[in-house]
């Protein structure tokens, strides 16, 4: 057969028709081209997010919470992770002694984690915080529907010798007290992520990018020194009990740097156990409570009228009469000496020469003073609830209220803030400014009286603290010690507690030239003793004679054994 | 013109060769990488616990608990303590 013969062969079609059917495939092909290079030129975003979903993951990257550590390093708190055990409970599956093993490695009873997957059907914590050995055998009992998470647990080895400084952080490690919840955004890390690839076993081959880098805590070192923390919390933890007090805090400041070096309470708590936990326990009295300081202020008033040339330390203040009536209100001394010196208002703690004294200075004289010692306002150390105490505006001062103010009542402080009063005597006339973290460069103070002023009422607190003075109990072998001892009827239902008394003692050493400024206070001391000087002295000079013995203070006195004086026969204060 | 072109298909395809395995490398070292960061933070982690043990060790209670109970130790009194003041101090107390 010729098919070259064919007729078909011999038909002529017009041309314009495979003219069109070119043109018509090769803009086919134009478009496909257009689409190709706008999805892969300019609108790729979205197909390459799709691609990498494929391959990448993002990767959450841990951040340690910083650690607290002391003046010389050594760790108060550390975090170190943990696991918790979590359960999709519609998913698991055991057999019952996988069971028994699970509740043994959880240490609890088989019942109790039937409860807890009973409680959802999509999630529960079966326990949170297990250390990660454990959580390591959990998961050999390859349980289904079991997982577990990283979590960090935060260890105080101080337990509760530093409860109250270093307060605590939560399950979510943010800090809840104390230097955990100020300095959370020093101590706290921030987490990370970065995106990676991962091969079909889980393993990752590259990576990509870093999208948050993670940053670790900060560490933070405080002024704490442990071993002295150690001192002070033993001491005032054998006076509590010995005297049945209620309540008691020390305070020991650096009186060259304004740094806290040591700084207890009591009631106080486990950090690490806190199931059980009261009001009463977490307080820092120290910082977050105030008190009716009573004699301890006196040379606040003393110092104002030395300041303003009313008095020298010999002038004579009638103190014959043992009381003085103000209006319709008196007050008493407790003992008669007759007329005394300035020196002895303040070595004997005479409530009437105080109020003598002050009667014949300017209220608004006094109230600055008492304002710049930081009476009234809060100390600003940056912890939580710190208490500014109550000083009244002086216009609204009346005669009696200033007499009373002067020895300390009608007013109230923080023992933290009595504490940082008293530096103006430990360094010639200077208020220091205090530091919870160690201090590296030394701050400087805001003077308040003249140097001179302060030496006087250093050489008064001297004799307070000498045989003849209140607290002789106060004196430590081989330094020189001034203080001033206080003793207040507590406040109770806007009037005074017969029967309850606050006893305090601040005071400082070596006198010659002063390191170390202590406040004591009990409240509440009922086994018989109540005196500043019988209750609250001794704890000062047990805490600053081990503490000036570890921080190698020389000596400025001669090395002789003290002579105490029989108990109950030293000069008792006025109350 | 033919020999060049098969070496030059030759040298193509060795480099492509060599691309492959550097990449494989690179993601072997990179894995090795990974695993070195790991145990390095498993080792901070540990350091951080053996920190803490440490300082349970060293509390200042169970020092002197040992002190005084175990090694039967005391301070010393003020009679039998001697105090050594420095060159200049002792200069000065003479004075």
């Amino acid at each position: 057969m010729n098919y070259a013969a064919s007729p078909v062969l011999a038909l002529r079609l017009p041309l314009w028709r495979s003219r069109l059917l070119l043109a018509l495939i090769v803009a086919g092909f134009l478009v496909l081209a257009c689409r190709a290079v706008y999805l892969q030129g300019w609108n790729n975003d979205f197909l390459q997010q799709k691609g990498e979903s494929r391959y990448s993951r993002v990767l959450e990257i841990s951040a340690n919470r910083g650690k607290i550590t002391d003046r010389h390093g050594e760790a108060l708190a550390i975090s170190t992770p943990v696991k918790s055990v979590w359960a999709i409970p519609e998913e698991v599956q055991f057999s019952s002694q996988q069971r028994t093993k699970l509740a043994a490695l959880l240490e609890m009873p088989p019942r109790e984690i039937d409860k807890r997957l009973n409680e959802s059907t999509s999630f529960t914590y079966l326990k949170r915080q297990i250390p990660p050995e454990v959580a390591e055998r959990v998961s050999e009992l390859h349980i289904p529907g079991l997982f577990q998470n990283r979590e960090y647990r935060r260890y105080y080895p101080g337990g509760e010798v530093m409860a109250h400084v270093l307060g605590f952080t939560g399950a979510d490690d943010a800090g809840q007290e104390g230097i955990e919840l100020a300095f959370n955004s020093t101590l706290a890390g921030k987490s990370g992520s970065r995106r990676v690839i991962k091969d079909r076993l889980g393993q990752i081959v590259e990576d990509l990018e870093s999208i948050r880098e993670a940053q670790n805590g900060h560490e933070l070192a405080l002024a704490l020194d442990a071993k002295l923390q150690n001192l002070a919390f033993s001491q005032l933890k054998l006076a509590v009990d010995s005297n049945k007090a209620k309540a008691g805090a020390i305070v020991v400041l650096d009186a060259k740097t304004g740094e806290v070096l040591a700084l207890a309470n009591l009631p106080t708590y486990n950090p690490n156990n806190r199931s059980h936990l009261s009001g009463a326990q977490l307080r820092n009295r120290v910082i977050t409570d105030t008190f009716e300081p009573g004699s301890t202020l006196k040379p606040f008033t003393v110092a104002t009228a030395l300041e303003l040339g009313k008095v020298t330390p010999d002038t004579m203040v009638g103190t014959a009469a043992g009381s003085l009536s103000i209006g319709n209100a008196t007050i008493h001394d407790a003992h008669r000496f007759g007329d005394m010196t300035v020196t002895q208002v303040i070595q004997r703690s005479s409530n009437v020469g105080a109020a003598k004294i002050a009667l014949g200075l300017p209220a608004e004289a006094m109230w600055r003073m008492f304002d710049q010692a930081g009476f009234g306002s809060p100390p600003r150390l940056g912890f939580p609830g710190e208490a500014g105490g109550k000083l009244r505006p002086y216009k609204s001062w009346r005669p009696i209220e200033q007499a009373t103010m002067a020895y300390g009542h009608g007013i109230s402080v923080s023992l933290l803030q009595l504490a940082r009063a008293y530096t103006i005597f430990a360094r010639d006339g200077e208020l220091m400014p205090l530091s919870l973290v160690r201090v590296d460069t030394p701050l400087t103070g805001k003077q308040v009286v003249a140097a001179a002023t302060a030496h006087k009422l250093r050489d008064m607190l001297e004799l307070a603290v000498a045989p003849g003075g209140t607290a002789p109990r106060a004196r430590v072998m081989g330094y020189r010690v001034a203080g001033k001892t206080g003793t207040a009827h507590k406040e109770e239902n806007g009037g005074y507690a017969a029967h309850k008394y606050v006893s305090s003692f601040v005071g400082f050493a070596p006198a010659s030239d002063p390191r170390l400024v202590i406040a004591v206070m009990l409240d509440e001391p009922s086994a018989g003793q109540y005196y500043g000087g019988a209750v609250a002295a001794p704890v000062f000079a047990a805490v600053m004679g081990g503490a000036l013995r570890m921080l190698g203070v020389p000596p400025d006195a001669p090395l002789k054994p003290l002579e105490l004086p029989p108990e109950g026969s030293e000069i008792k204060e006025d109350v | 013109m033919a020999r060049l072109n098969l070496i030059l298909l030759t040298l193509l395809t060795a480099c492509a060769l060599a691309l492959v395995t550097s990449q494989h490398q690179a993601r072997k070292l990179f894995n090795e990488l990974q695993r070195e960061q790991e145990h390095a933070k498993q080792l901070d982690v540990e350091w951080g616990q053996l920190q803490l043990e440490q300082s349970t060790w060293a509390l200042h209670a169970r020092i002197e608990k040992i002190a005084r109970d175990r090694l039967r130790m005391s301070i010393p009194d003020a009679k039998r303590t001697q105090v050594v003041l420095p060159a200049e101090r002792q200069a000065e107390a003479a004075r």
